[in-house]
């Protein structure tokens, strides 16, 4: 069911954007204006963020994590602190992380 | 001799029908949602759109570039490892989901998928919680059910309103469902408050109103608590059925009725809950075709999406939302929901 959906109408989570849309989709927005907002923090069109090619070099240019693991690249929590920051939005695990760690980041 | 289309019951049985039959059941399906609904009915584009969708010759359909909506899952973590019988544990399933499945959305969760029980593991449950923040990059839920009927006894405290009702005790079932109302509240506030101070991303009450109107009365006042205490938490909300049954008859939330609230209406309860998503459920009849089911689903969503100022995530699982009630739903029937869901009834996602 998963990949039925997922393949036949979802965003392609972190292959593209799906994550990043599905945050702001998260905080109440509807997805025309979900896609709209991402589109411009990643300085992309609309129609990028679910192209996997694209969206490949967008996200490995802002070391947000990707499907495949890269040397040095970050994955988990320290791709989700630059999604914060991208998105300016806070993330609950990222905040508490940042309490845990005593930093203000 | 008129063309047949391969299409399917509402079971998941294959039928061959000709497109004036298909078209048919669709006005049919839609009627069905606009007379009990009050829903507004599709167009007669809307209509040709959806007979188009459900004759297209390929097996497996998708919305056009562009079209694309968010995906999320209820029982999120129960579905590899539990029904699948994969041998991997939950965390590991949220990273095949992330890498390997490329989902948007996730949601960790507990085999007994209800609040209540929950409540004696909740600690561990938040350590699985912040373990599984570090390792994922894409949003993660905890989801469980209200389920306010495990709070009447023999497992609970509080008297069995299916058992006082027949029994003409009005007053006394009222009263027993109200108890059981607060204690869910209650257990829903806690441990959603744990899992948002583990860094959950999200929180998932579904299945609201699987016990009746005063089970969707504790998940909207669970949901109006905690949107207020954790401003920065996402809550969805997926519902049980396509309107709320009045087993207590007289609850009010936010001054609007709950029992009878079909999607266009529930839509705005959970608005008013301070929850950021909806999950729109439309049950469907085995009886009926496949078209029917679709038409009817898709009019709803239509129409909750239409008075909507939030998020409309339509639950498309095993029998709900026109998928057939079978657990292994074809692919055919499966990704013409989905591209149906999005591009006529104008959802967010899934």
């Amino acid at each position: 069911m998963a990949v039925m959906h997922e393949m036949a109408a979802g965003m392609g989570g972190i292959r593209t954007a799906g994550d990043l849309v599905a945050r702001m989709v998260m905080k109440g927005m509807k997805i025309a204006s979900a896609k709209e907002y991402v589109a411009n923090k990643l300085g992309c069109s609309v129609f990028d963020l679910a192209d996997s090619a694209k969206m490949k070099e967008i996200r490995e240019s802002l070391d947000i994590g990707t499907i495949l693991e890269r040397k040095h690249a970050s994955t988990g929590m320290a791709a989700k602190i630059k999604i914060a920051e991208l998105l300016d939005i806070k993330i609950p695990s990222v905040e508490l992380f940042k309490k845990k760690v005593g930093k203000g980041f | 001799m008129s063309q047949k289309y391969f299409t399917r019951m509402g079971d998941g049985e294959g039928v061959w029908m000709t497109k004036e039959e298909i078209k048919n059941d669709v006005i049919a399906g839609m009627e069905d949602a606009v007379v009990r609904g009050k829903s507004q009915p599709l167009d007669d584009s809307e209509i040709d759109q959806l007979v188009e969708i459900l004759t297209m010759p390929e097996k497996n359909v998708s919305v056009e570039r562009g079209n694309e909506g968010i995906v999320t899952f209820d029982a999120g973590t129960l579905k590899l490892p539990i029904r699948s019988g994969i041998p991997v544990d939950r965390s590991t399933t949220l990273l095949i989901h992330e890498r390997i499945l490329c989902s948007d959305t996730m949601e960790l969760c507990n085999t007994d998928y209800s609040y209540k029980a929950i409540k004696n593991i909740v600690p561990e449950e938040g350590m699985a919680m912040e373990q599984a923040q570090m390792n994922c990059i894409m949003p993660i839920f905890y989801g469980a059910m209200p389920n306010m009927g495990l709070y009447t006894k023999p497992d609970g405290p509080v008297d069995n309103w299916a058992m006082l009702l027949p029994e003409g005790k009005i007053k006394e079932a009222m009263a027993a469902q109200e108890e059981a109302a607060e204690l869910c509240k209650n257990d829903m506030i806690y441990i959603g408050s744990v899992m948002a101070e583990s860094g959950a991303c999200g929180l998932q009450f579904d299945t609201c109103g699987a016990s009746g109107d005063a089970d969707a009365y504790a998940a909207l006042g669970a949901a109006k608590v905690l949107s207020e205490k954790y401003p920065d938490v996402s809550i969805t909300m997926g519902m049980a059925n396509e309107f709320h049954l009045g087993m207590h008859g007289k609850l009010k939330f936010e001054g609007q009725r709950v029992a009878g609230q079909y999607p266009a209406k529930q839509v705005k309860s959970v608005e008013a809950a301070g929850a950021h998503s909806y999950g729109c459920v439309v049950n469907t009849n085995s009886s009926k075709s496949f078209a029917w089911n679709l038409s009817r689903s898709v009019t709803y969503v239509k129409e909750a999406t239409r008075v909507a100022n939030i998020p409309v995530l339509v639950n498309a699982g095993m029998g709900v939302g026109g998928i057939p009630l079978t657990n292994t739903s074809p692919t055919d029937a499966t990704t013409r929901v989905s591209k149906a869901m999005l591009e006529i009834g104008k959802a967010d996602g899934l």
